[in-house]
């Protein structure tokens, strides 16, 4: 086979991924005939209200704080062999990380390196708190009556691919679907039009296989002894090469660790996804029913298959408001009798909260019984003969919109160590400001008519 | 005719757990295509609810996908609020395809189950 294809590799699949997974990466893409893409997928559900609130304090600040750990390991090499950067790295200000990409390049001498920003996601720009609270809400907490710290919308591809026809090096975006890093720059290669349904659905694919880093290449899926993975401390992240008929292959970086199979690659499609034959994205509904995922051998794996029907004529906004504090405190029983002591100080901590007057959610975990299993009533914890014997960690933890209320808890459980049971150790605690996020619904038009891609200049 | 062995299902497939809000999506991909029939009659949206139910999960859907083979369980309610209100240690359910995998057990022939495995010599 020698049809065109477009190589496009992952640098991150969140933010806090491994920081040089892209070097080898990079390495490999360069030896590649043919157009070169990294993309970095940095966003979470609330990483834009972390975002804005620096942005509030920080005019110039706002982008992903991974952008100075990640880019510069990677940016020289990548000018020099016309790699193309596509990065959600913007978070909730592109325009105050193109600015910092340019720095970084003229303290590393790169010279003349473009980077285009696409705008547009960000609906405070242009609606009131008080239009976006009306939106239909499909998901999460009530946000009516609360401050609105960010909404943004999920934009899809098209604005990437505009900013890739700038000519520029680097393209940063904010909210925009995760797959759209990827397929932007298939329809900028390929001009896949609105109405290529399957060519935006395989693309979109790709994009959904790309977009996780190393949870497609053996991370998050290794299970010594069932699902053995090679050389997990040097985890290769993936390159998709994709044909302009649709056609994907999932590899990896050379010379790492990792591997590439049907299975990998089978539970990443999975990953996320609620109805298999309705995907929803701005560009496509991407249905993977008939997908099928074949092993080429030496970690190759070919996807195939991927159908596509109209986009729904909504688009998806994530809005965040405050959600106030939560308070985690632990301390750790060992050795014989441990988890009868465990128990006695999780019976103390919540006999004197609630005695006290605190009246928000708390739980009292103890690890190592299965806690993430199990519920805030501790039911099955409670429902089990297990030995008393061993290392057992009593973890309280509330939320409350009470700051001092979450400070209380954390010193309850530091006083057990002179008043609680016997031999409890190790306390650790923090306390952390939240942020309650919903997901409405806002027509495209008004949304998609302000997105632009325009090139910062240094 | 091979004996049959109940055993968890983590013996004879693997899966990912993730999440959107309040609902997590759980992908179950058997290890030997042929033990798929098996799945499909005994990984039901019904025993599954009885996994989560005490999570507070209203419903599960099931969704097949036999070319691959796999099933996608979409499991409402089963996050304990999710990242905006849960109090577990795990606000995603990160790990809940682990608490699917060892406590839903499935009745399968034996031979699916390799000699290697623990589950081979923990069930015969």
């Amino acid at each position: 086979m020698t049809e065109p294809r477009i190589y496009i590799g992952s640098g991150a699949g969140f933010a806090g991924d491994r920081l040089d997974a892209a070097v080898p990466v990079v390495a490999t893409l360069k030896e590649c005939d043919g157009p070169r893409y990294l993309i970095y997928e940095v966003m979470g559900e609330r990483t834009l209200a972390i975002a804005q609130r620096i942005k509030m304090r920080h005019p110039d600040r706002g982008y992903s704080p991974y952008l100075d750990a990640y880019l510069p390991k990677i940016l020289a090499d990548c000018k020099k062999h016309n790699i193309r950067i596509v990065a959600n790295l913007g978070n909730a200000n592109p325009l105050g990380g193109a600015k910092r990409v340019h720095q970084i390049a003229a303290e590393l001498g790169i010279e003349n390196l473009r980077v285009a920003i696409v705008n547009g996601d960000d609906l405070l720009g242009f609606m009131s708190a008080a239009d976006i609270a009306a939106l239909p809400t499909i998901e999460g907490v009530g946000i009516d009556g609360k401050e609105i710290v960010a909404a943004n919308a999920y934009i899809g591809a098209r604005p990437v691919a505009a900013a890739l026809k700038l000519d520029v090096d680097v393209v940063l975006v904010g909210r925009t679907t995760d797959a759209a890093l990827v397929l932007g720059p298939l329809i900028h290669e390929f001009g896949w039009g609105e109405d290529d349904l399957d060519l935006l659905a395989a693309g979109t694919l790709a994009g959904h296989l790309l977009e996780c880093g190393g949870q497609v290449t053996g991370g998050y899926f290794c299970d010594p002894g069932f699902k053995d993975v090679p050389g997990m401390d040097e985890l290769g992240f993936p390159i998709g090469e994709i044909s302009a008929a649709g056609d994907i292959i999932i590899t990896k970086a050379a010379k790492t660790g990792g591997m590439v199979t049907t299975a990998t690659v089978t539970e990443q499609m999975l990953y996320e996804v609620h109805d298999p034959a309705a995907y929803l994205t701005p560009d496509v509904t991407l249905d993977i029913t008939d997908v099928t995922i074949d092993d080429l051998g030496n970690d190759r794996v070919r996807v195939c298959g991927a159908r596509g029907t109209p986009p729904p004529d909504t688009l998806k906004v994530t809005v965040s408001a405050d959600g106030g504090w939560m308070a985690e405190s632990e301390l750790i029983y060992a050795g014989p009798n441990a988890l009868a002591r465990a128990e006695l100080a999780a019976d103390i901590v919540k006999t004197r909260c609630r005695q006290r007057g605190v009246q928000d959610n708390m739980r009292l975990d103890i690890t190592a019984t299965g806690a993430v299993f199990d519920n805030d009533q501790s039911q099955r914890r409670q429902g089990e003969n297990r030995p008393l014997d061993g290392e057992f960690r009593l973890r309280a933890v509330i939320r409350t919109f009470d700051k001092a209320t979450a400070q209380y808890v954390n010193d309850e459980v530091l006083s057990l160590f002179c008043s609680g049971p016997a031999g409890g150790g190790g306390y650790r605690c923090n306390i952390t400001g939240q942020v309650n996020t919903a997901s409405v619904l806002v027509p495209r038009e008004p949304v998609e008519s302000r997105c632009n891609a325009e090139e910062v200049l240094p | 005719m091979s004996p049959f062995t109940t055993v968890p299902l983590h013996a004879v497939a693997h899966g990912r757990a993730g999440d959107k809000g309040n609902r997590s999506n759980i992908s179950v991909i058997p290890y030997n295509a042929d033990i798929f029939p098996y799945l499909v009659e005994q990984v039901t949206e019904a025993r599954v609810m009885d996994i989560f139910r005490h999570k507070g999960a209203s419903a599960c859907t099931r969704y097949l996908l036999p070319k691959l083979p796999a099933m996608n369980l979409v499991i409402d309610d089963a996050l304990e609020g999710g990242v905006n209100s849960a109090l577990n240690q795990d606000l995603h359910g990160k790990t809940l395809s682990f608490l699917l995998l060892g406590e839903l057990t499935v009745t399968v022939p034996l031979d699916f189950i390799s000699p290697q495995s623990r589950y081979h010599s923990e069930t015969r």
